[in-house]
């Protein structure tokens, strides 16, 4: 038993130390409410006012995550048709030379081909065509039922001027990686 | 007509609609859960207004952040205040960023590619 303890002792420190050398600032797993968004992105906004970083960039990481955020709290789905958590996981983590967002969350294999087109397309287009597409989107769009306007990864990938990094991972856990 | 002067809060702006002193802004942060709920009522007295504007409306934006599902909302509000200038009535829209934003200028830029209303940019620091 002390053993055991012992063991989830170094596991924590070992989980510490890679976080503190990735410089992973958040990290979380669980159901995303708007309550949730909300002490993220403020959480996130005070401990990069305390940085150097720009005023620009700061909004930037504050405008991703939200997009991301209510990504998961509007889209997410989950294993069984009973649960209606939305739940995800949620990285920030700073880079040498840019701040990586990164969240995942369960969808049904349905709507993988529809967002796999998406983001295909989104990663496809330079600056100039991403405004065009936004623009044509938000013409085009009503908000959903979800509060959605089909607008967050094609701006996301606005803001970020990178393109979407995304991975598909099949069965139980059936989970796009945006970043 | 009635006022409309709402406090924002961390996720929802200020918004003053006062046709009798002549003031329209929408202001701060505007990323809330439900953006129909939250712009209902506001989209509502815009339509009112509409019926019988003044000759000269005057729109500030400042919005320090916005969220997507709000700006799909805030292209609704312009494009019926497009409607009014289709009526022949003068709108001006007073779009303000601050001056470390350059995302914010092009989101206005984009709106007035969108609708027919001529936009005046405005800088600000703070």
């Amino acid at each position: 038993m002390e053993k055991e303890k012992q063991g989830f002792l170094d596991f924590a420190y070992q989980m510490y130390k890679t976080m503190k050398t990735n410089e992973i600032s958040l990290v979380y797993e669980g159901e995303v409410t708007q309550e949730i968004t909300k002490t993220f992105t403020s959480l996130t906004e005070k401990s990069l006012s305390k940085s150097a970083e720009s005023n620009a960039v700061q909004k930037k990481v504050f405008n991703v995550m939200v997009e991301c955020l209510q990504n998961i709290s509007k889209h997410a789905d989950s294993l069984t048709d009973e649960d209606e958590e939305r739940r995800g996981i949620v990285m920030v983590s700073k880079g040498d030379d840019s701040y990586n967002i990164i969240t995942g969350n369960i969808i049904k294999n349905e709507r993988v081909a529809g967002l796999q087109e998406s983001l295909e397309l989104i990663n496809s287009l330079d600056k100039a065509g991403l405004s065009t597409l936004f623009k044509q989107q938000i013409k085009e769009s009503t908000i959903s039922e979800k509060g959605g306007a089909g607008l967050g990864l094609i701006d996301i990938a606005k803001k970020t001027g990178s393109k979407l990094t995304y991975q598909l991972k099949n069965s139980t856990s059936r989970c796009p990686f945006l970043s | 007509m009635e006022v409309i002067n709402i406090k924002g809060t961390d996720d929802t702006p200020n918004v003053i609609l006062d046709k009798a002193s002549g003031q329209f802004e929408i202001s701060g942060r505007s990323l809330p859960e439900d953006v129909n709920q939250f712009y209902e009522q506001i989209l509502d007295w815009i339509d009112a207004y509409a019926n019988d504007p003044l000759d000269r409306t005057e729109f500030n934006f400042k919005l320090e952040y916005f969220n997507t599902a709000s700006s799909k909302v805030i292209l609704d509000i312009l494009l019926k205040f497009e409607e009014i200038v289709e009526n022949g009535k003068e709108v001006i829209i007073k779009w303000h960023y601050h001056e470390d934003e350059e995302d914010m200028l092009e989101a206005g830029e984009e709106y007035s590619d969108i609708v027919e209303i001529p936009f005046d940019y405005i800088v600000y620091t703070d």
